[in-house]
């Protein structure tokens, strides 16, 4: 019985845009269709993964997180090298905890020397994660924009509330910015409309929806990414043509599930398959709502979530 | 195949009675096509265009049930692609394998692990089936295990062989259970419609590629089996998973009768290890898999699992709420502190973890804010200080504690005052407005 495939009309492409520079620089978006609905357009960009990085030793990490990055913990530039060496980082994303104003509140210029340090211990692109304190991430990522001004870094997050502030030395660096919205489809547009005006490119932007991972709300995020790609890809909507970055492990890995012991809670499992896979899941989740970058922690998560990713664009 | 409004409206009476509800036959056809009316509201229509009519206005994929009692699964039924179009009608269902050929320790641990489940928001969360598979080519083997299963277990069946001679006897030994039978194929489909007819039970199909598949669901519909269930045989992942897509969308976009129907996939079957194949089973939950047979689970995989298809099937327009209460966290004595947030599932959970994480033994209250978030219950009114109080003297948390401090939300901080002034001998403390802050907050906190 033969039967036609029904398609979807398409209208839009997602934007390419290059994060770094150099041999390593890595493009992604240009997706003319769904997430890996292959038979009805193209992913010539595949989604790519961050492996993340702390700029402090991290307090609270669970031990399965932890054990794969014995030894390098205190030492960003080592962290980031290892990540690269051992586990395969096509690209690492330093989360700048210690200048938490709640936390160790480190000053700027601590911070953006740390920063400087290891974009040039590394070759692959470098994206640099503040705190999503407004004042905080003003002071602390427009010093790390101008220090690291011939790096091409990925920056943010830029939100409403400091979108100028961050945003004019990101642009006179031309590094990329990271545009933030509170789990909302139409902020999100708003945003990117915003820092239009401010003179930042269509080259140099890629959205953060803000994410969660499975249990913590993964369906809000989930259904805003897919409106966007929606709006994007069949209703014309040239201001949410944007690649997506999530930045998942960091959410997942607080939550209470992934800290309890096997011993504690035998329903649950092994503690450190389970801390997997929920990251690996909650990855999976957003890959198939729109993702283009991943910012993931676990190298096992990671090499789940990049064998599904092959396997889900075989030919 | 479905019709359109026209093509129905040839076949009503044409007197624009208005009987129906609606001015014009027309206008009835219209929303009969539509799926927003039902035939039987004209009462003229003749018993041809009846027979005709209602197999066009049956929904475009087909609801059923596997199993019986409680424990009996409903599939399909789907009406969108997206969900927040509309809610997800039917959560798949997850199967663990059980082989005839698995010995007695092993069955025994897979009926056991079959037990797990879970509590999340005054919901329970458990897997649905067991897939009883014949893998011994010995029918008097595989009945035997049919049996002992059935004897340990009210769970919703599949049973699953090639060989019609085989799912006969499992099916001998279940006959009241009404099993999923799998798989009618193109050389086994008249025997196993036979062996679906005789017990009234489900069947899958399984065709290579889809073309296949809409041959052997129109043969089966034929052959007076209503209850389909979809294997459209592809065993690597890219074409496994656009198979999910295409079929939804055949059915729901094309109206394509012989897909109409909900599926089923075997992750275990695409993938060796079993970190892959919960991953796989995954991508199937929020990509249109409509039962998720496992080779096997063990707490971990199938707890995220669970969990994951809780959140893609929920309501994206009623929102999870949490009972109004007191929670009581890591054994909180009289001096523990005492926090206040909203019933919104998620706010719940993320304050509720992170009182665990700082490791302060806490009471914490939860106010119904009608499943709205702490800000939004604000904005509305709903979680104010004249709703507070009432709720703080009523809920019976003074007579748990020596002192009267009450830690609020951030968020809430323009109530403090008004609270202090409503909650006599209380003294209200503002905590952090993000629940990342929390731990930090009770480790300086003094009863």
């Amino acid at each position: 019985m033969t039967f036609e495939i029904p398609k979807t009309k398409y209208s839009g492409r997602i934007r390419e845009i290059t994060l770094g520079k150099g041999d390593k620089a890595i493009t992604v978006g240009g997706e003319s269709c769904y997430p890996f609905y292959l038979y009805e357009g193209e992913m010539p960009r595949l989604p790519r993964i961050a492996m993340e990085v702390y700029d402090c030793p991290p307090e609270e990490w669970a031990p399965a997180a932890l054990e794969p990055f014995a030894g390098v913990t205190d030492d960003p530039v080592a962290w980031a090298k290892k990540c690269i060496s051992d586990y395969g980082a096509e690209m690492i994303c330093l989360q700048l905890i210690s200048t938490d104003p709640n936390g160790l509140d480190r000053g700027a210029e601590e911070a953006a020397q740390v920063v400087k340090q290891v974009a040039d211990a590394i070759d692959v692109p470098l994206i640099v994660w503040g705190t999503a304190n407004h004042d905080k991430d003003s002071e602390v990522l427009r010093l790390v924009a101008e220090k690291c001004q011939d790096k091409r870094l990925v920056i943010g997050p830029v939100e409403e509330g400091d979108h100028k502030k961050i945003g004019a030395s990101a642009l006179a660096y031309q590094h990329t910015l990271v545009a933030s919205s509170p789990i909302d489809i139409n902020l999100g547009k708003q945003l990117n409309i915003l820092l239009g005006n401010l003179g930042v490119s269509d080259e140099l932007l890629i959205i953060d929806p803000t994410v969660s991972g499975i249990g913590y709300g993964i369906e809000y995020c989930y259904s805003v990414m897919e409106r966007m790609r929606m709006a994007g890809l069949a209703q014309q909507d040239d201001k949410l043509q944007f690649p997506i970055i999530c930045n998942v492990a960091k959410e997942v890995w607080k939550t209470k599930e992934v800290h309890i012991p096997t011993e504690e809670a035998p329903a649950l499992g092994d503690a450190k398959k389970r801390g997997i896979l929920m990251e690996a899941m909650s990855a999976m989740i957003l890959l198939l709502a729109g993702g283009d970058v991943m910012i993931m922690r676990h190298p096992e998560a990671i090499r789940l979530v990049r064998e599904m990713i092959t396997e889900l664009t075989a030919s | 195949m479905a019709l359109t409004g026209i093509q129905i409206f040839k076949l009503l009476p044409k007197t624009n009675c208005g009987e129906c509800g609606v001015p014009t036959c027309l206008a009835f056809a219209m929303s009969l096509a539509a799926g927003k009316a039902e035939l039987s509201a004209c009462p003229y229509v003749s018993d041809e265009a009846k027979a005709q009519l209602t197999e066009a206005s049956a929904p475009p994929i087909r609801t059923m049930t596997i199993g019986t009692g409680d424990k009996a699964l409903r599939v399909g039924g789907e009406t969108v692609m997206f969900r927040h179009e509309k809610r997800f009608e039917s959560p798949p269902g997850f199967a663990i394998t059980i082989g005839d050929t698995m010995d007695e320790a092993e069955i025994n641990a897979r009926l056991e692990r079959f037990k797990l489940q879970y509590e999340r928001v005054g919901l329970t969360l458990r897997p649905d089936l067991i897939a009883l598979k014949c893998d011994s080519g010995d029918a008097a083997r595989f009945a035997a295990l049919v049996t002992k299963v059935t004897q340990a277990s009210q769970a919703a069946l599949i049973l699953m062989s090639d060989n019609p001679d085989i799912l006969k006897a499992g099916l001998a030994a279940a006959s009241q259970r009404k099993p999923l039978l799998y798989a009618a194929t193109k050389d086994s489909l008249e025997a196993v419609a036979e062996l679906a007819r005789s017990a009234s039970c489900p069947v899958a199909v399984r065709g290579d590629g889809l073309e296949e598949v809409a041959v052997l669901t129109e043969k089966l519909a034929q052959a007076g089996v209503k209850d389909i269930v979809i294997d459209s045989g592809s065993r690597r992942l890219r074409q496994a998973f656009q198979d999910q897509i295409i079929i939804r969308s055949a059915a729901l976009n094309g109206k394509f009768r012989p897909l109409g129907y909900p599926t089923i996939c075997f992750p275990g079957e695409i993938a060796d290890d079993p970190m892959k194949e919960a991953v796989i089973a995954a991508t199937f939950v929020a990509k249109y898999g409509g039962i998720i047979v496992l080779s096997d689970f063990q707490g971990e995989s199938l707890f995220p699992l669970l969990v994951a298809r809780m959140n893609i099937y929920t309501d994206p327009q009623r929102p999870l709420a949490t009972t109004e209460g007191i929670y009581e966290i890591g054994g909180p004595a009289e001096d523990s502190p005492v926090l206040l947030t909203s019933n919104f599932s998620l706010t719940y959970f993320i304050v509720s973890g992170e009182i665990e994480n700082s490791k302060v033994p806490s009471w914490l209250l939860v106010k119904d804010t009608e499943g709205l978030s702490v800000m939004t219950a604000w904005a509305a009114g709903k979680f104010v200080a004249d709703t507070i109080a009432p709720f703080v003297k009523k809920c019976g948390i003074e007579d748990k504690i020596k002192h009267h401090k009450l830690v609020i939300p951030g968020y809430l901080a323009p109530e403090s005052g008004g609270l202090e002034e409503e909650l006599a001998g209380w003294e209200v403390l503002v905590g952090p407005r993000e629940g990342a802050h929390i731990p930090a907050y009770l480790k300086t906190w003094q009863p």
